[in-house]
């Protein structure tokens, strides 16, 4: 392999790769006229990496002695991604063609939206020309391409058009055969954020055969479009990874684990399977994780399954806890110790528990609350009585459990709350615990 | 003792973190989700990126890049990401590019049940990229080993320089609980071999190895392609080369399987039936066996922690004293195919269910009853 080192005669071109273009392809004069912008910005070989996809224009990384990643197709973008951001020194340069566009669309788009410190050249040659010359996403209509009559039922894209309103912060559409190509590049390489050259060529082995296309014909197309040469103002704003890392800077706090101390010792605790019965906006979550602080604080293992529905603020809510000391293996509920019925939804969702509930189960309902037939013996509360809001019910009948000595005891549920809540939310919960503890 | 309490998910970003992982891009999808929430708590205070790709190519497309940066770089998704991450995983395997893949499996197929559990993608994690070529698969059963496979894994793909996935389950990844953090024992953090001649050819290897790496940025030139290469990473139709590489990639694994294989047993003298799982289904195993062992029969188990490569050598010589062999797992027969091809000889016999509720301890001891 080559290194930096043999960059000599100011080419980055690699002497035993020449180029295998067609003839009068424009990639090579896009290949040479990239090579010219190398040495223009005097680039050092190993800062630099070519990021290439799949087609005719996944070759530029074979010609030059800079890093190479030749990826799978219409994804180069997001390669090139992930070199810039882990390695911000990096010059990253992509090559894509009109499939690459076609296939990448998304990341065409999120590149432009991020503006990442890059730049993407767009090899426009109106076809696949690898695959025998089909259709593209920039295809013209009226073509004649190896794709029967497909092309003439969809109209082209303009990729500059929809990289501006994607957010691009710097856009040129120019001919692949411009005189002046590398100084093109040059400055979208020098910009500070996502840069795009869209370049139109001829592909002379597929497209040109059946299309007239000229390099005169190329500049007219370019002329009758909106043009396109630079800063896009309204589009301006910080480089994605410098706005990222000062960002991400700012977080400083690593979370550490929940871990909590074993500080009583409980004799002759039996395993408990508890299920809490409730709907969405009742704290049914939290109320779960207070039971297992409870246990966990007596020295317990413990574990927690919820079910809600995946639109929150709807359903039932649904708490699955196991409090053993011993190790917990399957961590389903099959006969359950406690259950809070709390919620018609929530009842619904479990209601085939009830039926082989057996009879030292404590069950405890609210009193709207309605249950199937149960051998298990059911404790009644009426907690609007005891103005309890709904969404304190869970942590109520924690309460209930507490002065029942179910599951935990008021030890255990106090030092629960302390670890769970900071001083404020423990004296709040403390108020609505103390109306059904007592 | 201290209880430390998480979720499955939360463990496995632990256990990442502790591997030295500083890189994380992935798509939100249940039940994976909290293990992107988790890197991106984690990793900015520890110098690390974290970030949300447009989609899940482009998730795997940001790790491949940063890997090849040199960076650890973990993603996760759930089936239908692992769909999605098919393309560029044969990159990263073809293309020998470490990664930690972590797959918190849901029912399927496609877009199947969101918050429902199965271990639909056993057969698929192993197969679904092109070519054949193998890759590391681990599964863990509870909490405490999502956090040390997740370190196993970075520490083989990092050996290996391939993907290296880690099977959970939604009923590991969203459920909480309680194990001791100071229990855990870990193998010492292995980096990335780096290469350190003058010659840098960036696929060059000894016949069962990967080779050493250099990564993109550093002070010597590296190629990285995703098509067939030689040594120097350019494209090759030189039967020979690829017949080589070929035969490397496989061998850097198979050679390997025993030192990678993870597993954990129960064997119990005058006892002639083994029960095989993996996942959370050896949990419930456990139970069954509790509950035999108070009915007063005597019945071993093992939990596979390392899927793939198959453990063929483990396989047999736990099998060899049993006169039947249960597999049970949650879906309705993959893994078990490898455990008959391994053990052609014994009688095996197969219970699986894919209905999105765990195995219950009842069910398996019912299955072993009725042999």
């Amino acid at each position: 392999m080559n290194s930096s080192i043999d960059n000599c005669l100011n080419t980055y071109l690699n002497k035993s790769r020449p180029l295998v273009y067609c003839p009068g392809c424009t990639h090579e004069n896009i290949t040479k006229a990239l090579d010219k912008t190398f040495a223009k910005l005097n680039f050092e070989a190993d800062k630099t990496v070519i990021v290439t996809d799949i087609g005719c224009s996944g070759l530029f990384d074979t010609f030059f002695n800079v890093h190479a990643l030749h990826g799978i197709h219409g994804r180069a973008l997001t390669y090139a991604s992930g070199l810039k951001l882990a390695n911000p020194e990096l010059n990253v340069i992509v090559t894509m063609g009109d499939g690459g566009l076609g296939i990448g669309g998304a990341h065409v788009l999120a590149s432009c939206r991020r503006n990442i410190d890059m730049t993407l050249i767009i090899l426009n040659n109106f076809n696949f020309g690898m695959t025998g010359g089909q259709y593209s996403t920039t295809t013209p209509t009226n073509a004649i391409v190896g794709s029967e009559f497909l092309n003439q039922a969809e109209i082209p894209l303009d990729i500059c058009a929809i990289a501006k309103s994607a957010g691009a912060s710097y856009i040129t559409r120019c001919s692949g055969l411009d005189s002046d190509l590398d100084q093109k590049i040059a400055k979208a390489i020098e910009h500070k954020g996502f840069s795009m050259v869209e370049t139109l060529g001829m592909c002379t082995g597929r497209y040109t055969k059946r299309n007239k296309l000229t390099p005169k014909a190329i500049k007219q197309i370019i002329e009758d479009l909106p043009q396109y040469s630079g800063n896009i103002e309204e589009n301006q704003r910080p480089e994605y990874g410098k706005l990222y890392r000062d960002l991400a800077r700012k977080k400083t706090n690593f979370p550490e684990p929940v871990t909590l101390e074993k500080q009583f010792d409980i004799k002759n605790y039996q395993r408990q399977e508890v299920v809490i019965l409730g709907s969405a906006g009742m704290r049914i979550v939290t109320a779960g994780d207070i039971v297992c602080y409870a246990g966990l604080n007596a020295g317990m293992n413990v574990s927690i399954k919820n079910d809600y529905n995946i639109t929150v603020l709807r359903g039932q809510s649904v708490s699955e806890i196991l409090i053993d000391p011993d190790k917990i293996g399957y961590t389903g509920i099959e006969s359950p110790t406690i259950v809070l019925a709390l919620s018609k939804e929530g009842v619904q969702r479990r209601q085939y528990i009830f039926a082989d509930l057996k009879p030292d189960t404590f069950v405890l309902k609210e009193k709207s609350v309605a249950i199937p037939d149960t051998k298990a013996s059911v404790i009644e509360i009426d907690f609007k009585k005891l103005k309890i809001k709904k969404q304190d019910w869970a942590l109520a009948s924690l309460g209930v459990l507490a002065k029942n000595e179910k599951a935990l005891n008021k030890q255990m549920l106090e030092s629960a709350l302390k670890a769970r809540f900071n001083e404020k939310v423990y004296d709040i919960a403390m108020e609505t615990i103390n109306k059904t503890i007592q | 003792m201290a209880l430390s309490f998480m979720e499955g998910n939360e463990a496995l970003a632990r256990g990442a973190i502790a591997a030295g992982c500083n890189f994380f891009a992935g798509y939100p999808i249940t039940p994976a989700t909290t293990i992107f929430n988790n890197m991106l708590q984690m990793l900015p205070p520890k110098g690390g990126i974290c970030i949300q790709g447009e989609d899940e190519i482009a998730s795997m497309g940001y790790c491949i890049g940063a890997s090849m940066a040199g960076k650890k770089a973990l993603t996760a998704t759930s089936g239908p990401g692992i769909s999605l991450y098919s393309e560029q995983v044969s990159f990263a395997i073809g293309s020998e590019i470490p990664l930690v893949i972590a797959d918190v499996q849901r029912l399927g197929p496609s877009t199947g049940s969101a918050t429902r559990g199965a271990d639909s993608d056993i057969q698929f994690l192993r197969w679904g990229s092109t070519s054949g070529v193998p890759v590391i698969v681990l599964a863990p059963t509870n909490a405490l080993d999502c956090y040390e496979l997740a370190f196993y894994a970075f520490n083989y793909a990092e050996e290996f320089r391939c993907p290296v996935f880690i099977a959970s389950n939604k009923e590991i990844g969203m459920n909480k609980e309680s194990f001791n953090m100071d229990s855990i024992t870990l193998p010492s953090i292995v980096e990335r071999r780096q290469y350190t001649g003058n010659n840098y050819l960036p696929f060059k290897a000894k016949n069962d190895k990967a080779p050493p790496f250099l990564p993109i940025g550093g002070k010597t030139i590296v190629r990285q392609t995703s098509s067939t290469h030689g040594p120097d990473g350019y494209i090759t139709i030189d039967s020979d080369t690829i017949a080589k590489n070929q035969a490397r990639l496989r061998n850097k694994i198979h050679s390997a399987c025993n030192r990678i294989t993870l597993f954990k047993d129960n064997i119990k003298e005058n006892s002639d039936t083994l029960v095989i799982s993996y996942g959370v289904t050896s949990r419930a195993v456990e139970d069954a066996i509790k509950i035999l062992e108070y009915k007063g029969q005597s019945v071993s188990s093992l939990t596979l922690k390392t899927l793939w490569p198959v453990p063929e050598n483990l396989l047999k010589e736990k099998a060899k004293t049993f006169k039947q062999i249960i597999v049970i797992e949650m879906n309705l027969g993959q893994y078990v195919n490898e455990i008959q091809r391994v053990l052609k000889d014994k009688k095996i016999k197969f219970y699986g269910q894919m209905n999105g509720a765990l195995i219950s301890p009842e069910k398996i001891v019912e299955v072993i009853e009725n042999e």
